[in-house]
């Protein structure tokens, strides 16, 4: 179907790059989640000298010798990282870093060696660095395919020990599950990743096959499963899209697009996924910071109603920003919401409330007082201690909260300091908190 | 799991005891942990180990688990190594040795603790979930099984590992500091879980580090520090004179504090 639309190498391209972009977004769950992202990469770097080794003894670039020699360097760095973490003083980062760099230099001296054989030049292994995927061919499309999907095959069938061993392996231990030998399975399937992603990616750049698309699926996503998925679909895609531009743009990489484009994904799930997104709690934030200070203004506005006797007079904007230290700009900001709402009228500099806002103001006053007064009654705070945290929770309290409170303080009169708390009709009807307030003043 | 007698009672209670240690020294790498460590603990009792930190306490559950290599020694549960008693052990690790940011719900984790049964090659069925849901509705939390494990409190954290480890039902339950960092309420719940525990035969090893409730929470106590310093009733072995030996007599305040109730005890029972 693609034959009409794409070259032979082009498609070639476009199954590679998603079938790497699938094992590799599978299996990076797996090593983001046991926070091994760096083993990955070791891994990857530590499959140079592996590949090199092989083909120096088999003198071919066939698949299958290249997988066993990048397998057995794997396992190799794997277990000379395990032995120095459990051997020596060394920590397991420091440990990933000095065998990666290690097996990664031995790498780099075969590889040089290599080139100057004979047939040295023709052995492409120098592709391995940074990948190229255009060489490619319908044979290696059909290895990879095999390996994907013995890789994924997998996965499913040990679903939940690598699950266990992701999350919790000492429990996994005790219940009998061979935890020492599911680590090694999972080291073989990112082996496996590794070799998949040779030739599309190359050594240098696999890590990001593994992790980003598992980063970026993390953050949309609380089921395991569902991520996998998700990142298993994120790999694909970014596979696809690589493959397309490159086809498309002459001298543009494989590899390093479908990396970049895994990244812009990754950059976008952080910034904008529901729950755990940036922007999203920056908004949310916002939202909150933004409510509470227009309910601090209905009640500045309030409680200079309430000393001066009378809601009806105009209160001058510099009173009012001296009461919190506001700027103008902020004061204006936090008003024009409220004058927008019907909440409060505006004349020029000043303002003062309307009935409606003397209502809502009247039902913030009240959360602060009964709050104030729970405070000091059940916690025995000093009643010059409790303004603060008042202020703090009277924005979080729901009705039923604030109604439950007044039950509990058996319909208090006045706060601790001695100021009326406005009765729930004040807040409810509208008629005026002065006067009952002032009836119930001892 | 079923109610009443253990799923694994199969020798009859009380004619081998829950574990035996026998010489146990376990060291990581050239720092000893534990030294020479001989305890022998009965079954169908709340047991506590007790000792400062770094006495060696999760290490010895771990050895007992068979997750920690002794340098001599060995550990019997039940009269037989632990490998021939797997199923017979529950176990409870410390709150804090997981990730709870991991995306999994609440009734997912408790369902591990069939892992073991379930067998290679199959996944959690139907009836496995009934079984996790059962052990939720023990810690009081069934309606929380959806939760994502990060949105549960500390209290709720730790209820979910013990509904875990009842979903093994086990004869023997090794739990790593239970009512660490839990509130009162999770504290009375779990309480009343390993009195229930104990009503039907079961054994429960808690390494525990709130000294003043030792007395109130459990039958039997096992004071540690790097070397075993004493075992055996509460009443017989929590005095303050074997406390001053495990703790060094650094601990006066909660030494009398522990002296206080012991005498109430005393005066209380005759």
């Amino acid at each position: 179907m693609l034959d009409g639309v794409l070259s032979f190498t082009a498609r070639n391209v476009l199954l590679g790059a998603t079938i790497l972009g699938v094992s590799g977004g599978v299996l990076g769950c797996f090593a983001l989640l046991r926070r091994q992202s760096l083993l990955g990469d070791a891994l990857a770097h530590a499959a140079l000298p592996g590949v090199c080794l092989a083909f120096l003894l088999t003198g071919s670039k066939a698949p299958l010798p290249l997988f066993v020699g990048a397998l057995a360097a794997g396992l190799a760095a794997s277990l000379v990282i395990l032995a120095a973490v459990r051997w020596s003083r060394i920590k397991e980062d420091s440990a990933i870093g000095i065998v990666l760099s290690v097996f990664f230099g031995f790498g780099i001296v075969l590889l040089t060696w290599i080139q100057k054989l004979p047939a040295g030049n023709q052995s492409g292994l120098d592709k391995f660095l940074f990948g190229q995927a255009a060489t490619l061919v319908w044979e290696d499309v059909r290895v990879m395919a095999a390996l994907a999907a013995l890789a994924l095959a997998t996965v499913a069938l040990f679903y939940k020990e690598l699950k266990i061993l992701a999350f919790d392996p000492d429990y996994a231990a005790s219940l009998g599950l061979p935890m020492g030998r599911i680590e090694m399975l999972l080291t073989l399937l990112l082996v496996t990743v590794v070799v998949l992603g040779l030739q599309t990616v190359g050594v240098v750049l696999i890590v990001a096959t593994l992790v980003t698309p598992a980063a970026a699926a993390r953050q949309w996503t609380e089921n395991l499963g569902v991520m996998i998925v998700a990142s298993a679909g994120i790999g694909a895609a970014s596979g696809v899209v690589g493959a397309l531009a490159s086809a498309s743009v002459p001298r543009l990489p494989t590899g390093p697009v479908i990396v970049i484009v895994a990244s812009a994904v990754l950059v976008v799930s952080l910034l904008f996924a529901p729950q755990r997104g940036l922007a999203w709690s920056r908004v949310r934030e916002r939202r909150v910071t933004r409510r509470i200070r227009r309910e601090n203004l209905l009640k500045d506005l309030y409680r200079v109603g309430e000393a001066e006797g009378t809601f009806a007079r105009l209160v001058p904007a510099p009173r009012l920003m001296g009461l919190r230290g506001q700027s103008p700009a902020r004061l204006a900001a936090s008003a024009r919401p409220l004058v927008g709402a019907g909440l409060v009228e505006r004349r020029g500099d000043a303002m003062r409330l309307t009935e409606e806002g003397r209502r809502e103001a009247a039902r913030v006053v009240r959360s602060h007082r009964l709050w104030e007064l729970y405070l000091t009654r059940r916690l025995e705070l000093p009643s010059d201690h409790v303004h603060r945290d008042a202020e703090a929770m009277e924005h979080a309290l729901t009705p039923e909260t604030v109604a439950e409170l007044d039950r509990l303080l058996g319909y208090p009169p006045v706060d601790p300091h001695g100021r009326p708390i406005p009765p729930p009709e004040a807040a409810e009807t509208g008629t005026g908190p002065r006067r009952q307030a002032a009836e119930a003043r001892p | 799991m079923s109610d009443g007698e253990p799923r694994a009672a199969a020798a009859p209670a009380g004619a081998v005891p829950a574990i035996e240690v026998h010489d146990l020294t376990v060291a990581y790498r050239t720092q000893p942990v534990l030294w020479d460590v001989d305890v022998t603990l009965p079954e169908g009792r709340l047991i506590a180990i007790v000792g400062p930190n770094g006495a060696g306490k999760s290490t010895l559950l771990k050895t007992i688990l068979g997750l920690v290599r002794p340098i001599t020694g060995w550990v019997e549960i039940f009269g037989a190594p632990y490998e021939k008693r797997r199923s017979w052990v529950g176990y409870v690790p410390q709150r804090e040795s997981v990730d709870w940011d991991f995306p999994t719900s609440a009734l997912d984790v408790v369902t591990m603790g069939l892992y073991g049964r379930i067998g290679w090659l199959r996944r959690p069925s139907r009836a496995h979930r009934e079984i996790a849901l059962d052990c939720l509705e023990k810690v009081g939390i069934r309606d929380l099984a959806g939760r994502q494990i990060s949105q549960l409190s500390g209290g709720q954290q730790q209820r979910v590992f013990l509904a875990r480890a009842l979903a093994q039902d086990a004869r023997l339950y090794l739990m790593d500091e239970p009512f660490a960092g839990v509130d009162a309420t999770t504290e009375r719940a779990i309480l009343a879980l390993l009195k229930e525990l104990r009503a039907t035969g079961r054994t429960v090893v808690a390494v525990h580090h709130d000294l003043q409730t030792v007395a109130d929470y459990f039958d039997h106590v096992v004071l540690l520090n790097l070397r075993l310093v004493a075992a055996g009733p509460v009443a017989e072995t929590f005095t303050s004179e074997n406390l001053q030996r495990t703790y060094g007599g650094k601990l006066t305040v909660l030494t009398q504090a522990a002296e206080s109730l012991l005498g109430e005890r005393a005066a209380g029972g005759g």
